[in-house]
């Protein structure tokens, strides 16, 4: 019994936001279901009592002042944009409104 | 190519030179730098091929040649000005191509990204570019830093100049090779999880992974932000030392740099004084799953150390066998989450799916799906999955919790020991292809370097002599976070005393490579 | 149900509804808010990008606002600031430590497909907000958190018959708005409403902007976009009941919407339990225009945010220095303050509250402060202007006179030198741009008549002319005087004191005064 399914691979393809054709998602389901066997050992190592890190040094309150730096160039921010008009970034229709 | 014997200086001579010398050469003005980064053009031209070519080490992803000479001239113009230069003024330099540059392509060895142009320099660049230091170009690596072979480029791999049918390891293949092929003197890479020091022991060449924070992040395309980590590739420790003086400081621009003063790294590369200095050897770092001819070379860097007067004890890390585990469950889940924004909305790849509607969601999907490799889309969903509902504490949270674990055995181990070694990397470089298809064995690539990294600490990579394959064996040094001098310190010193047992640089015995027919664009005749 | 009926059609299609009153004698409410707060910084929350109102698209924008490769966010201290002093002000725990996290989603408005936010570790809990309801009854509505995010760009959706997001060819998007500091202020569940659970709504939605602006971290204005409250309401049978499924109204963007959406939901989600249904689950979008909500997204899948500590930032640890420097900063609450000047101006609840729903209290305190006493800066701007800006349509705060010139105009009646009647002409004329109080009453020779000899005069002949009311008051017919002092009266065009005209006659005549 595989840790992950294809079709949990396929969900979280989903979630990722990344078409896979079904022989990508087979061979990826395969590749990920033994990386996350091998990588699943990480649970039992640890007990409730070690506290987590995320960060690898202890800095804290770290800010900037508010004060306006200058914007990027318009021509530059929409160089790069695959399309654009009116000095926006022109999107595909977005079906759903969050 | 400038043929070896032309003109005064010999370009063979100057391809050669270390950046320290270079650096002298120029301020006396023996040497011009456009003659310095025309000769390194002419040798990128010479050997370099292009990755996907089938031929040449392939190094570079883009050559930027005409811009390099415009700052090589500017350099010298103001020199001859007699303005006050930085001391690596005209010394040129290559970009691992993670690393934004205006105005100059940037694609991190992906599909999603080719073409883009940043409209901003990375922080680490700004600093290249006002010390006067020539951008040869971009150099090759695994899509978004994410491998360990240089296999995992979007646009083919990198060739080690050992062997060019091996791999120069990665993800950092292309900054490796090109100073181990004298394509660039100086090059920059980044490290995650051994993307530094893993190429620099399989290239002969030296590559330094500072303490986390130490180099500005800023501008470096992340793959994993509290992992990754600029740092300098070169052919010795002294040349390391240098570029990571030009890179290092605290930048307001990235949150978690820290604010140390970068230290006189260049002064600890020179003092070849290691009397006293306490070694310890990571117990769980060597022996079983490295080679035997990687541990040879390893035992005799260690009886050298002794014998000049360091003190070499054994010290035992135990949560360092469950590192790796716990890195390809943070390395991912940071990755899933930054890597999130390639999506074709605003810049790079746009594809549409090739039936059904066309909405931003499928546009999403199709261009992330057209976009990444195997590799990126591996870690994305594994990524994903390690901080999904119901999954997150098993996996992100325990491994955050390993993470602690080993942090407090690096802790215990630099009570016993000043710093800490091992061999960099389990073996000699790879045949190309010989892991493709088996990521975990590919993993295991960075099961020695991985344990700096999730604690922040400093580490080296400097070659230690040739396996009995006759290709390079990498020695690492670690050292606590915030003294990287140590590292330069123990490194200049071993470096030193490998030289003289050798005669001379380990590179200068490495195989003369073929001259390919030169595959990109040649910049305008002197 | 005899009493439901349908809603209008609208995008989502109408949906059977029960009558208010009915659903709530048969249902309980509960209520919740979650309202999100432009920060008046100048600059985004994680880069120096201004963010000033109005710009050219995508010209307020920095590698780090758009996401771009490589861009790393820094923490904006004043936004920092400004979330500890919301807190403080809503009688929060300042967090010793917290940590922004990774909201992760895909929209193409949010330039990183993720949100920075702080998720788990808000800067503020626990606090509560002290409300009036219209008739006067205090009401506290309970602060679960005030947490720090940043706001998204913002898409105009092209093409397509409505120009709603259905049906849009395409959409093009700004960035100027994302990163924008936001706070986002999470009341717990308001029980126990009932009924007044939509006025309860919106006296809280008020409130906050109160006291918003009071404290000067945001303009809060609703119309801009500023503020914008996310309600959510669910109904139980009773309540000892557990609390129902919860529907979650987006973006409400007034006072009275959010009292409206709230009254809707009720009886929507009353219609939807009667029949024996259950409530989804959802986000609702508001139509201000037909005053219903629609369905918009089911929970699914895609809420699984993967939310993680934020690796390109560092925690947040404000000293408890830095927290009691801003405490002690802090102005008076809105509502201390509402209790405080009704005591000093010694108005009643009636006519405070009047002054309060009105929109006049700063108004009045300005007049107060400028010299006028309470009850005539009162009588004027509840009157007179208000009057005045209703039938010209416009605020009246942005009539053409202010607190100083009403004080002025209030002073002159004080001192006796304008009375009522005239200070009326003075307003008009003021309002008609003739210039201050003063220079009105001189212009228009409105000025009181307190010169005794020409009174004297004036009384002597009006004596003259009518010689039989000398010899009626004479005769004790006091009463007679009337119409002296209405001939002097009009002789001096209401410019005298009758007080004073009557006071002279009986005077002139020789009686002994009324």
């Amino acid at each position: 019994m595989p840790v992950l399914s294809t079709d949990d691979v396929a969900r979280l393809a989903a979630l990722a936001r990344i078409d896979l054709d079904p022989d990508e998602l087979e061979r990826l389901a395969g590749e990920l279901d033994a990386v996350v066997a091998a990588v699943a050992s990480v649970s039992s190592v640890v007990s409730d009592d070690v506290p987590a890190t995320s960060h690898p040094l202890p800095l804290t309150d770290v800010y900037r002042e508010d004060v306006v730096q200058p914007s990027l160039p318009v021509d530059d921010v929409l160089a790069g944009a695959p399309a654009a008009q009116d000095g926006r970034f022109l999107v595909p229709q977005i079906l759903e409104e969050d | 190519m400038a043929p070896a014997e032309s003109g005064r200086p010999g370009a063979d001579d100057l391809v050669r030179a270390t950046a320290a010398d270079l650096a002298q050469r120029l301020a006396a003005r023996e040497v011009s730098s456009e003659e310095v980064v025309r000769a390194h053009l002419d040798r990128i031209a010479a050997v370099d091929g292009a990755p996907g070519d089938g031929r040449g080490v392939a190094a570079f992803l883009h050559v930027s040649g005409e811009e390099a000479l415009a700052a090589a001239r500017d350099v010298d113009a103001r020199r001859a000005a007699g303005e006050d230069l930085h001391p690596a003024a005209g010394v040129p330099v290559a970009v691992k191509d993670v690393v934004v540059t205006r105005g100059t392509p940037t694609t991190a060895g992906s599909k999603i990204l080719e073409g883009w142009v940043p409209p901003y320099d990375a922080t680490l660049v700004e600093r290249l570019r006002a010390a006067g230091m020539p951008l040869l170009g971009k150099t090759n690596m695994d899509e978004f830093a994410m491998g360990s072979s240089t296999e995992h480029s979007a646009y083919g791999p990198t060739r080690n100049p050992w062997d060019t049918s091996r791999t120069p390891g990665g993800s950092g293949g292309g900054s490796a090779a090109a100073v181990a092929a004298f394509e660039a003197p100086l090059a920059v890479g980044t490290d995650t999880g051994g993307s530094i020091r893993q190429p620099a022991a399989v290239t002969g060449s030296v590559g330094v992974k500072p303490t986390y924070g130490g180099i500005s992040r800023y501008g470096l395309v992340a793959m994993a932000s509290s992992l990754d980590q600029a740092g300098p590739c070169a052919r010795t420790v002294l040349d390391a030392a240098l570029l990571h003086e030009v890179m290092g400081g605290h930048d307001p621009r990235d949150a978690t740099s820290l604010t140390d003063p970068v230290g006189a790294l260049a002064d600890a590369a020179r003092s070849r004084d290691v009397r006293g200095m306490r070694v310890g050897v990571v117990r769980e770092l060597t022996g079983e799953g490295f080679s035997d001819g990687v541990s040879a070379s390893f035992r005799a860097s260690l009886d050298l150390l002794a014998d000049a007067g360091a003190e070499v004890v054994e010290v035992s890390c135990p949560t360092f066998a469950h590192a790796l585990d716990a890195y390809y469950l943070i390395m991912p889940s940071e990755a899933s989450s930054n890597l999130a924004r390639f999506d074709g909305m605003r810049f790079g790849l746009r594809v549409e799916p090739s039936e059904g509607p066309v909405t931003a969601e499928r546009v999403m999907a199709a261009t992330r799906g057209a976009g990444f490799g195997a590799e990126v889309k591996r870690r994305i969903i594994l990524g994903t999955y390690a901080l999904s509902a119901g999954y997150y504490d098993a996996y992100y949270g325990s491994a955050q919790k390993v993470r602690t674990l080993v942090q407090r055995d690096f802790a215990a181990a630099f009570e016993q020991a000043d710093v800490l070694v091992s061999p960099t990397a389990p073996t000699t470089a790879f045949p190309l292809g010989s892991r493709l298809d088996d990521p975990l064995a590919m993993y295991a690539a960075d099961i020695a370097t991985i344990p700096a990294n999730l604690a922040g600490v400093p580490g080296m990579s400097l070659p230690s002599g040739l396996a009995e394959d006759g290709l390079p064996v990498g020695f690492q040094v670690m050292a606590p976070a915030r003294a990287d001098e140590r590292l330069y310190r123990l490194g200049g010193a071993l470096e030193a005393l490998l030289e003289e047992r050798w005669g001379g640089p380990l590179l200068a015995s490495a195989p003369r490579l073929e001259t390919v027919p030169a595959t990109r664009p040649e910049v305008a005749p002197a | 149900m005899s009493t439901t009926t349908t809603a209008p059609a609208a995008t989502g299609g109408a949906e059977p509804l029960v009558a208010y009153d009915d659903a709530t004698a048969r249902y309980d409410v509960v209520i919740g808010l979650e309202v999100h707060v432009e920060l008046g910084t100048a600059t985004k929350m994680f880069d120096g990008s201004s963010t000033a109102f109005g710009a050219e698209p995508n010209t307020q924008v920095s590698p780090v606002s758009l996401g771009l490769p490589g861009a790393l966010p820094v923490v904006n201290r004043l936004a920092v600031e400004h979330g500890i002093r919301i807190g403080l002000a809503l009688s929060c725990d300042i967090a010793e430590s917290c940590r922004f996290a990774r909201k992760n989603y895909f929209y193409p408005d949010m330039p990183k497909n993720f949100q920075t936010s702080q998720y788990d570790e808000p800067i503020a809990a626990d606090g509560h907000l002290e409300v009036v309801l219209d008739d006067g009854t205090p009401w506290r509505v309970e602060v679960e958190r005030a947490h720090l995010e940043e706001d998204t760009g913002k898409s105009t959706h092209v093409g397509g018959s409505t120009g709603r997001i259905h049906g849009a060819d395409h959409s093009l998007v700004d960035y100027n708005r994302a990163g924008i500091p936001l706070v986002e202020v999470v009341t717990r569940p308001v029980t126990g409403a009932g009924a007044r659970a939509p006025e309860v709504a919106r006296a809280y939605v008020a409130a906050l902007r109160d006291l918003l602006r009071a404290l000067g971290v945001s303009e809060a204005r609703m119309e801009q976009g500023q503020m914008r409250a996310d309600v959510n309401v669910s109904l139980r049978p009773s309540p000892d009941a557990p609390l129902g499924t919860r529907t979650e109204t987006k973006n409400v963007n007034s006072f009275r919407s959010v009292e409206r959406a709230v009254r809707y939901e009720v009886s929507r989600q009353a219609a939807v339990l009667d029949a024996g249904r259950a409530v989804l689950q959802e986000t609702r979008h508001w139509h201000e225009d037909t005053g219903i909500t629609t369905s918009g997204r089911v929970k699914s899948d895609a809420d699984d945010y993967r939310y993680f500590p934020e690796p390109d930032l560092v925690p947040v640890t404000p000293s408890r220095a830095w927290v009691e420097e801003i405490r002690a900063t802090l102005p008076e609450m809105p509502v201390a303050r509402r209790a405080r000047l009704q005591g000093e101006w010694g108005y009643s609840d009636l006519e405070m509250r009047d002054v309060v729903n009105a929109g006049l209290l700063e108004t009045i305190s300005a007049t107060v402060a400028a010299g006028a006493s309470p009850a005539a800066a009162r009588k004027w701007w509840g009157g007179e202007l208000a009057r005045t800006a209703n039938e010209r349509q416009v605020e009246v705060t942005s009539l053409p006179v202010g607190p100083e010139g009403v004080a002025e105009l209030a002073g002159l009646v004080e001192s006796g030198r304008i009375n009522d009647r005239m200070a009326r002409q003075v307003l008009e004329g003021v309002l008609a741009g003739e210039g201050t109080p003063t220079e009105v009453v001189s212009a228009r020779g409105l000025e009181v008549v307190s010169d005794e000899s020409a009174l004297v005069a004036a009384v002597d002949e009006a004596l003259a002319a009518q010689p039989d009311v000398a010899e009626k008051i004479r005769g004790g017919k006091v009463a007679a005087a009337g119409a002296v002092v209405g001939a002097v009266m009009k002789a001096t065009r209401g410019a005298a004191d009758a007080q004073r005209v009557r006071e002279i006659v009986l005077e002139r005549v020789g009686a002994a005064g009324s």
